[in-house]
């Protein structure tokens, strides 16, 4: 089997893939979907490999979205979670991730609150590191997963205005998107009350990011609007008065919506606070895509799983019938 | 390696050849120095000494005063797993440093007489250089009540601090530097403002913006310069600002000594030399409160301390042991340790480049730090104490291992000019590279 050009070992983060890498998971994920539609919903690709899923953090939506990717590429899963981990005891993460690698895991899917976890173990361990969320840093798989959805409606991303609507600032989802869409060449526009803003967003993306405080402005002529979940626990710390307060500033309804392009998407990744970041009457629409993230997020994590290994891309829907022949790529 | 402290030298040792440097006596030249019974008794080109006596060959090095190290947390009670009085003073001995103070946030925190006697006791037991000790400006380090500041003084303690937080309360902090007016006594202060430091763990910027991590901005150390600078212009107490890190804050300490109010600041080395760009891979060795700041801000510290609106360059030596620095970058602890690497780095540095010469360098890092604390260290004149570095300012060497009980330093790997070759205490080798021992002097000079 003739390998494409070198792949990194591991998924840290969208910052460090280029837009020819990310491009390429994204053509792969395709024929991956179309898996979805068959009866038999499984190929042999990672047939005999192991993939662990650590989370150190709450998360129903990601890891059972991971856990399926793996199955339907015949791989075998484990599933730890922080509250039955030895964390709990007082194990370090190395330790923690170092003792897994010992009992010959092949990916290691890590979900934890502080930035850079996953980069931290990286060096530390021989199996494909897949950061599913590290603290406000990134969450590459949605990135990739968002990236996907928008291609899967809008058909491209030059010249896509691409709305991020709510906590820039502590937000992984915000990080990954940005890099992702920028890299692929959609403008990408983030709207929040200056709390809720980081700083330095356009020098880090020259120019491609641009801040709004103002939603209306930031709104108008949108081809996508993808809306972030709000912590509710950031009005504590002074970020907002009150969330009631958020919502009548920074919440998407419908008349905010019609000031995007009449054909504008609505993402959400997950899970929403109805009536908070977004009311019913918006996720619920024809413009919402957010039920489509989800069945995407499993063809996406499908691929960057097969993508790791350093399997030849797949980019034609021919290719799903080889992929199902497929032994485990080496 | 003999205590100098137990062990008093006795007799005499000349050490010669060697390229003197002493900043206290304007001092530069090839002489030779010689030791009689752990003091200075000479330095000169023709020193009279007869010919059996030991000496110590220094063609090709530099002989200097001991450095002076005014902040350094030996962590001894209660961090003994991270350094302890006896490996922090080896730690010191080996980077040329024979004279240092230590930090008083210990656990339990030194507070009162007995915490300093156990300090100054330990010391003459197991140091290997020589340990001044600080207390606490507040009881327990809690920022409510100020500390028998005047107690600890009379048993040894050279100055107060909280370092590790600053003293957040300004009333409180008034007090403080007031009644210190009593014993000539420096405040030091660990200006940060924690309110706006919040949970921040590197500089606030576009840096941190991408790596996720909740940033400490620069206005949280220089808006609590800008109140200390007040409060000693109000009191008229002496405030010495430690581990200054932000250009602003350099800018007021200079407009201060204009105005002729009694302030005084140190600088790292780490923050002379290293910005925030070297957090991005999230090594926590690199994780250091204050933070690592901007390009623009080391220059703007380098600048002070080569004008002197920056006094000395201290180290705050911070060690941390390898499993809590391998942590997570959240929930690793701040701290970087210096005490080996201060010389060669700021030679490598500020030296080599040209920025500054190895005199100036020098008087940063003995005359003038000893001079502020009215220590009795940091010169060669006849009849002070025999506190001597020997290093060699054109050898490059690679730190791969510290004798640090702890090795949180960014530097490891660092190929670095500026070895240390001796370091003497009282006459006594306290460290000693080569192998070579002591040999009698075989011929009259």
């Amino acid at each position: 089997m003739k390998k494409t050009e070198s792949r990194p070992k591991d998924l840290l983060g969208l910052e460090y893939l280029t837009k020819a890498q990310i491009e390429e998971i994204l053509n792969q994920a395709k024929p991956m979907k179309q898996l979805f539609t068959r009866s038999v919903k499984k190929v042999p690709a990672l047939r005999g490999k192991t993939v662990a899923l650590v989370f150190f953090e709450p998360s129903t939506r990601t890891r059972i979205s991971f856990e399926l990717a793996a199955k339907r590429l015949s791989a075998d899963t484990i599933s730890i979670a922080a509250s039955t981990s030895s964390v709990q005891k007082g194990e370090s993460l190395i330790d923690t991730v170092k003792n897994l690698e010992a009992m010959n895991v092949d990916y290691l899917i890590l979900r934890h609150s502080s930035s850079g976890a996953a980069n931290l173990i990286s060096g530390e361990v021989k199996a494909h590191v897949v950061n599913a969320g590290d603290g406000a840093h990134e969450h590459p798989t949605q990135g990739l997963l968002d990236a996907f959805t928008i291609f899967d409606k809008k058909g491209r991303f030059d010249g896509l205005k691409v709305v991020i609507l709510g906590d820039i600032a502590h937000s992984r989802v915000a990080r990954s998107n940005m890099w992702a869409l920028t890299k692929l060449g959609a403008h990408v526009v983030v709207c929040a009350p200056p709390t809720l803003i980081p700083p330095g967003l356009p020098d880090i993306f020259e120019g491609k990011v641009t801040v709004s405080n103002k939603v209306d402005e930031a709104l108008e002529g949108a081809d996508v609007i993808n809306v972030l979940r709000l912590q509710l626990e950031r009005q504590k710390e002074n970020l907002m008065p009150s969330i009631r307060e958020y919502t009548e500033l920074y919440g998407l309804n419908l008349s905010r919506l019609a000031l995007a392009k009449r054909d504008c998407i609505v993402l959400h990744p997950g899970p929403m606070n109805r009536g908070v970041e977004i009311t019913s009457e918006v996720a619920d629409s024809h413009q919402s895509v957010i039920l489509n993230q989800v069945t995407n997020g499993i063809a996406v994590r499908m691929s960057v799983l097969y993508w790791l290994a350093g399997n030849p891309s797949l980019s034609h829907s021919s290719h799903v019938e080889e992929l199902s022949r497929m032994e485990t790529g080496q | 390696m003999m205590s100098p402290f137990k062990h008093p030298h006795v007799g005499k040792l000349l050490i010669k050849n060697g390229r003197v440097i002493d900043p206290s006596q304007n001092l530069d030249k090839e002489a030779s120095v010689l030791i009689e019974n752990g003091l200075i008794h000479s330095v000169g080109t023709h020193l009279n000494c007869p010919p059996n006596t030991p000496s110590v060959d220094a063609e090709g090095k530099v002989v200097a005063p001991g450095l002076v190290d005014i902040h350094v947390h030996l962590r001894e009670p209660g961090g003994e797993a991270k350094e302890t009085i006896a490996t922090g003073t080896r730690a010191a001995a080996a980077g040329g440093v024979t004279s240092l103070i230590s930090m008083p946030n210990t656990q339990p925190p030194m507070d009162n007489i007995s915490d300093i006697q156990f300090v100054v006791a330990r010391a003459a037991q197991d140091g290997m250089a020589r340990v001044y000790p600080t207390g606490t400006i507040t009881k327990g380090r809690e920022g409510h009540e100020l500390s028998e500041i005047g107690a600890m003084v009379r048993v040894g303690c050279v100055a107060i601090t909280d370092d590790g937080d600053g003293v957040l309360n300004a009333q409180l902090f008034r007090r403080a530097l007031e009644y210190s007016r009593c014993f000539n006594l420096i405040v030091m202060e660990h200006c940060e403002d924690i309110h706006l430091k919040g949970n921040g763990v590197m500089n606030d910027g576009p840096m941190a913006t991408r790596l996720g991590l909740a940033g400490i901005p620069r206005q949280a150390e220089y808006s609590m310069v800008a109140r200390n600078v007040a409060l000693a212009e109000l009191t008229g107490g002496r405030l010495h600002l430690t581990h200054m890190s932000v250009k602003e804050s350099v800018e007021i300490i200079r407009r201060a000594k204009e105005k002729g109010i009694s302030v005084t600041a140190d600088v790292t080395p780490h923050h002379l030399t290293l910005t925030e760009d070297v957090v991005q891979e999230y090594k926590a060795n690199a994780k250091v409160n204050p933070p690592l700041r901007t390009a623009e801000d080391v220059k703007a510290l380098r600048q002070a301390l080569k004008e002197g609106v920056i006094d000395c360059v201290a180290t705050d030596h911070a060690p941390h042991t390898q499993s809590e620095k391998s942590q997570e970058f959240n929930a690793a602890p701040f701290g970087i340790i210096g005490l080996e690497t201060a010389l060669p780095l700021l030679i490598t540095e500020l030296v080599k480049t040209g920025f500054m010469s190895l005199p100036d360098l020098l008087l940063r890092m003995t005359a003038t730090p000893a001079r502020l604390f009215n220590l009795p260290a940091g010169t060669l004149k006849t009849g002070a104490n025999a506190d001597i570095v020997i290093f060699d300012p054109d050898s490059k060497r690679t730190f791969t291992h510290f004798a640090s009980r702890s090795q949180n330093s960014p530097f490891l790997g660092w190929p670095l000019f500026g070895t240390v070759e001796r370091t003497l205490v009282g006459g006594q080798t306290v460290f000693e590279r080569s192998a070579s021992p002591v040999k009698p002097h075989p011929s009259p000079l």
